[in-house]
This record gives structure tokens, C-alpha cells and sequence, in this order.
């Protein structure tokens, strides 16, 4: 990984991220939601508040700080939660096959035909904007992917002989998902878990956009959305959110490249 | 052929009536009674009120009768009654729907057609400045989410330069008809189509140009070459029309976040679609139009995904149209 240029820019692109999330809030303690200055402070003109302030007077720059917490935490938990579910139902409709397979395969279709977008809207519409409904409703939308590769790993090692060993020692089928097959499976899984994390956040900033984001909790689209109206008079509420979350997604897209170089050797070809 | 999309059909209907039937439990995931949602909805919750609601929509019926009643309404084409617009909600949906079928598809079309192009230009200059060039920006596009794109767009063309409308589907009030009211559309889609389909150019450029030099290195194209085809034959001829193949399958599966994109989009612009109208019904918690536009949504993205799979079908004759 630590090869391939775009993994090294990507990773150097997260970490930063994710001390800006960890250690930014303490750093600069200005609340994201408290009026600071006059609204529509230009940025670059006060110190104190670098990137200016929107249309309440709030500082730009602690929502875009208190905003990367959001967006790395709903991205990486909605995306554990999708692999806790999709893993699962892969490891199961693989291994065991038949109409095991088949009915899983079709449960997953089904799910990856729903124009995934839309139901999220309709799930955290219905289940009322907070950051449980907005991960949960993520996590539905993005399994299917997980549960389709999954299935096709487990199909092929399956007939594996150290598989076919393990089936002769008596081992029981829950042990040599978890022990023999799934630890095999682990690669690709993480390079596409990777590219989810970044999908995720992509999601999150858009159903914040529209007005389903979090109401107690600051997010890079909650503030592009909120300076969508004043964008004549004050271009910079709408524009700095947006390159974080664009920073964000490509460091996460570059990771993605970079592990699928490293982990998978004979599919870094396609994967570009 | 026939038998092919006569099954296909019939299997797309059977994923429709499973999203309606996911689509009813759905409204009842709603926090509290939907009589009282829908009492709310009209502004009014006194308790008469939701009792008469209650028994014109038969929610004191067993659930097993009112899901057969919703059914039967949907497969109707009764999606219900969206009290904000007062109207029913599937008149406002098909009043819609052709201005998202004109966004989506010119979308479409300029993705595929950009995406192609330009993936085959990294391709065929692969390694060289023009190559890191295209992929950067394809990295990029693809990284950026389409209400700031919208929304960048709207900074760039309409503000700072004023080339282009901001919002709505025409010249409020100009009252054009004939090629004038055409040129008129077509200044106000240029920004919503393009800010939908540069991400999913993007997409097709990385995907065609992976593909492509994949299939360079095949066999086939060294035969090619040895019969001494001109370059441009081959990579045409021989290279493109194999490299395009997963780039129609993944197009096709592309559909249902095409929808997505749409809601984006013609929120940002004020396109009046059923992405706008989704977004309305969000604004004002209309759950029945929210979900007859759910149901639409889903009913085009499996129409789509047939259509697809059939030109793949025709585009790769080695495919036999069997299921």
C-alpha cells in the first residue's frame, strides 16, 4: 500500500481528517452554532474567524471542524453496520448454497434494485432525522454489495482442500466460516469497505443537505444546504463545506486505489 | 427473444409489488398512528377528525385487508390523496414525470457519451500528460457530491458570468412557444444535466479506460495488428466495442442512483420533477406523496434495468437471450 503513490496521498488525506475529528474540537472550542461576529463576514478578514461567518453569524470554520466528526463517524460506523449485515448473508448464500443461495441472492437483489438514495430519504424521513436513523438507513442501502462479493469469495474458496480438510475433521460449519473461509475473504472486503466509507459520506452529505441531517449535530451538508439561499451575497458558506467533504471522499477513493493494489494484485488492473 | 422479455417483465413486476408491500409497512414505521399523521397533514387532530380519517382509509381494519386495499390501489394507479397539494398523488407524479425523464436521460446520454470518449482518449494515450490529466479529473468528479457541483455550477454561470439560468424549467412569464420555447428549455436543462451526469461521467471514463486497456492486451488484438489493421480500425473495431461491455452493465446499474442524483439536482435548480416533488413532500412531511414518489422511483429503475439488459444483449451477440 504504502507503494502506490494515490494510497500514500489518500491515507496522509484520512489521518488528517481524523485528527482534525479527534483533536480539532478541543484546539478551537468556538461552538459551531454560537454567533461569533457580524453574519456574512467575508473570510481572511478576522483571525479569529478565518473563513468568515454565515448568515447568523456563525463561524464557518468550527462547523467545518465540529462537522468532520459527523461525517468520518456516520461514514465509518454505517459502514460497520452494512458489513455486519451483508458479511453474514455472503458467507451463508456461498457455503451453503443451493436454496440457501437462493433465497438470500434474491433478498439481496431485491435490495440492490430499490433506488437506494430515494429509500434512504424515505427510511430517515419516516424514522425521524437523528444520527441513528441516518446510519441506519445508510447501512440498508449498502449492504447488498458486500453480501454480492462476499458470496462470490466464499463460492470459490469453498472447494478449497484446506476447506474440504476441515469438513473431513468434523469441524462445525460456524467454525470454518469464521476460522478457514471468511479471513481469506478479508481482502477485497476491505478494499470495497474503503470506497462505502467514502460513499457514505457522500450519502450523509446529502440527506444533511436536504434538510435529514442530525438537527443537534453540525455537518459539512447541513451548512452547504443552509448557505444554498444566500450563495449570492456569500459564496464562501457554501463553498469551503463542500471541499472538505470533496477532500474527504478522495483521500477515502485514493485509500481505496491504493489497498486494491497492494491486496489484490491480480485485480489491480480492473480495479482502475 | 420474446419469451426473454416476457419473463423479465414478469419478474420486475414481482420486485414492484414487493417494494409496494415494503412501501406500506413503511408508512406504518412512522412515529404514532398514520390516521394522526395524516390528520397532522391536513392540519387538524381532533379527535373526530382522526376517527373519520381513520375509517375512510380502513386503518381499523385487520392489517392482512388493509394491505390488500393498498395493493389494489397501487396496481390502480391509486397512490392516495396528498392532502398539502390537495390533489390526488398520482396526477401530481405524472404531471412531473416528463420533465426528470428529460433531465435524466439528456444526463444519461451526456455522461455515456463523455465518459466514453474521454476514458478511450486516456486509454489510447495511456501513460502520457493528456492520460494523467483525464484521470485526475475523473478522480475528482467522482469525489465530489452533486448538491455542491449543483450548486458551483450556479456560482460560476449564473453569478459570476450570468450565462445561464439558476433555476426552473423555463422563462418564468415569457410565454415562447415553437423553436424560441425549445431554446428556452434547453438553456435551463444545460446545468442540471450537466451537474448530474459529470459524476456519473466520471465513472464511465475510469471504467472505459481500464477496460480498454484490458482488452488491448488480449490475443485477438495482436491478430489484428499482425493481419496489419491500421490503429485506428483496431482500436475502434476490435478494442472499444469489447472494452464497452462493462460499461453498459455497470450504465444499467447505474439507474437507480441516477434517481438519486435527480432529487439533488432538481432541488438545487427548482426542475420541476419528481425529484422537486420528493423534496416537497419531505419539506412538509407528506408521507403519502413521499412514498407514491418512492414507488415511481422504483417502477422506472426496473423499467431501466430491462431496457439495459436488453441492449446488452444486443450489443454482445455472444449473450443468448435466456434467463
Amino acid at each position: 500500500m504504502l507503494r502506490s503513490p494515490s494510497g500514500v496521498i489518500g491515507l496522509i488525506i484520512l489521518l488528517f481528517a481524523i485528527s482534525v475529528a479527534l483533536f480539532g474540537p478541543m484546539l478551537f472550542p468556538n461552538s459551531p452554532w454560537r454567533m461569533v461576529q457580524r453574519p456574512f463576514l467575508p473570510p481572511f478578514t478576522l483571525a479569529t474567524v478565518p473563513l468568515g461567518t454565515d448568515a447568523l453569524g456563525r463561524d464557518v470554520f468550527a462547523g467545518m471542524i465540529f462537522g468532520a466528526r459527523v461525517s468520518l463517524l456516520v461514514g465509518m460506523v454505517s459502514t460497520l453496520v452494512a458489513l455486519v449485515v451483508g458479511v453474514p448473508i455472503g458467507a451463508m448464500a456461498g457455503y451453503f448454497g443451493g436454496r440457501v443461495d437462493d433465497a438470500l441472492m434474491r433478498f439481496t437483489e431485491f435490495f440492490q434494485t430499490i433506488p437506494s438514495f430515494a429509500l434512504a430519504i424515505v427510511l430517515v424521513a419516516i424514522l425521524q432525522p437523528s444520527i441513528y436513523s441516518i446510519v441506519a438507513s445508510i447501512a440498508v442501502v449498502s449492504w447488498p454489495p458486500v453480501a454480492r462479493l462476499v458470496r462470490g469469495e466464499v463460492l470459490s474458496l469453498r472447494t478449497r482442500e484446506y476447506v474440504q480438510a476441515a469438513v473431513v475433521t468434523g469441524q462445525s460449519n460456524t467454525w470454518i466460516i469464521m476460522r478457514e473461509i471468511l479471513p481469506n475473504a478479508l481482502s477485497p472486503v476491505i478494499v470495497l469497505a474503503s470506497l462505502m466509507v467514502a460513499t457514505a459520506i457522500l450519502l450523509e452529505s446529502s440527506l444533511a443537505f436536504l434538510g435529514l441531517g442530525d438537527p443537534n449535530l453540525i455537518s459539512w451538508g447541513y451548512m452547504v444546504g443552509a448557505g444554498r439561499t444566500v450563495i449570492r451575497q456569500a459564496w464562501w458558506i457554501t463553498v469551503f463545506p463542500g471541499v472538505a467533504i470533496l477532500i474527504s471522499v478522495l483521500g477515502l477513493n485514493l485509500i481505496g486505489e491504493g489497498l486494491n493494489d497492494a491486496l489484490n494484485p491480480r485485480l489491480s488492473r480492473e480495479g482502475r | 427473444m420474446l419469451s426473454f422479455v416476457a419473463q423479465r417483465v414478469v419478474k420486475g413486476v414481482i420486485v414492484l409489488l414487493a417494494i409496494v408491500v415494503l412501501n406500506f409497512f413503511l408508512i406504518r414505521l412512522a412515529p404514532g398512528d398514520p390516521a394522526v399523521v395524516m390528520a397532522g397533514e391536513a392540519g387538524a387532530s381532533d379527535q373526530i377528525f382522526v376517527q373519520q380519517l381513520r375509517e375512510k382509509f380502513g386503518l381499523d381494519k385487520p392489517l392482512p385487508e388493509q394491505l390488500f386495499v393498498y395493493v389494489k390501489g397501487v396496481v390502480t394507479l391509486d397512490l392516495g390523496f396528498s392532502f398539502r397539494q390537495q390533489a390526488p398523488v398520482s396526477k401530481l407524479i405524472l404531471e412531473r414525470l416528463p420533465a426528470t425523464l428529460l433531465l435524466t436521460l439528456t444526463a444519461f446520454a451526456i455522461s455515456l457519451v463523455l465518459g466514453i470518449l474521454f476514458g478511450t482518449f486516456a486509454a489510447r494515450f495511456a501513460g502520457t500528460w493528456l492520460d494523467t490529466a483525464i484521470t485526475i479529473f475523473a478522480l475528482i468528479f467522482y469525489a465530489m457530491p452533486i448538491f455542491w457541483v449543483a450548486l458551483m455550477g450556479i456560482l460560476l454561470f449564473s453569478v459570476t458570468v450570468d450565462w445561464l439560468p439558476s433555476f426552473g424549467y423555463e422563462t418564468v412569464g415569457a410565454n415562447l412557444s415553437g423553436p424560441a420555447h425549445v431554446v428556452d428549455v434547453a438553456r435551463h436543462l444545460i446545468m442540471p444535466a450537466m451537474t448530474l451526469g459529470l459524476f456519473f461521467m466520471a465513472t464511465y471514463t475510469r471504467m472505459t479506460r481500464a477496460s480498454m486497456l484490458e482488452v488491448k492486451r488480449l490475443d485477438f488484438v495482436k491478430t489484428a495488428r499482425a493481419k496489419g489493421l491500421s490503429d485506428a480500425v483496431i482500436q475502434r473495431r476490435h478494442v472499444l466495442r469489447n472494452a464497452l461491455l462493462p460499461v453498459v452493465t455497470l450504465a444499467g446499474a447505474h439507474s437507480g442512483t441516477l434517481i438519486g442524483g435527480a432529487v439533488i439536482t432538481e432541488t438545487v435548480f427548482a426542475w420541476p420533477g419528481i425529484g422537486r416533488l420528493m423534496y416537497d413532500a419531505l419539506l412538509q412531511r407528506d408521507y403519502n406523496l413521499l412514498l407514491g414518489v418512492f414507488v415511481i422511483c422504483s417502477a422506472m429503475v426496473l423499467t431501466f434495468n430491462l431496457i439495459t439488459d436488453l441492449v446488452y444483449r444486443l450489443v454482445d451477440p455472444r449473450i443468448e437471450f435466456t434467463t
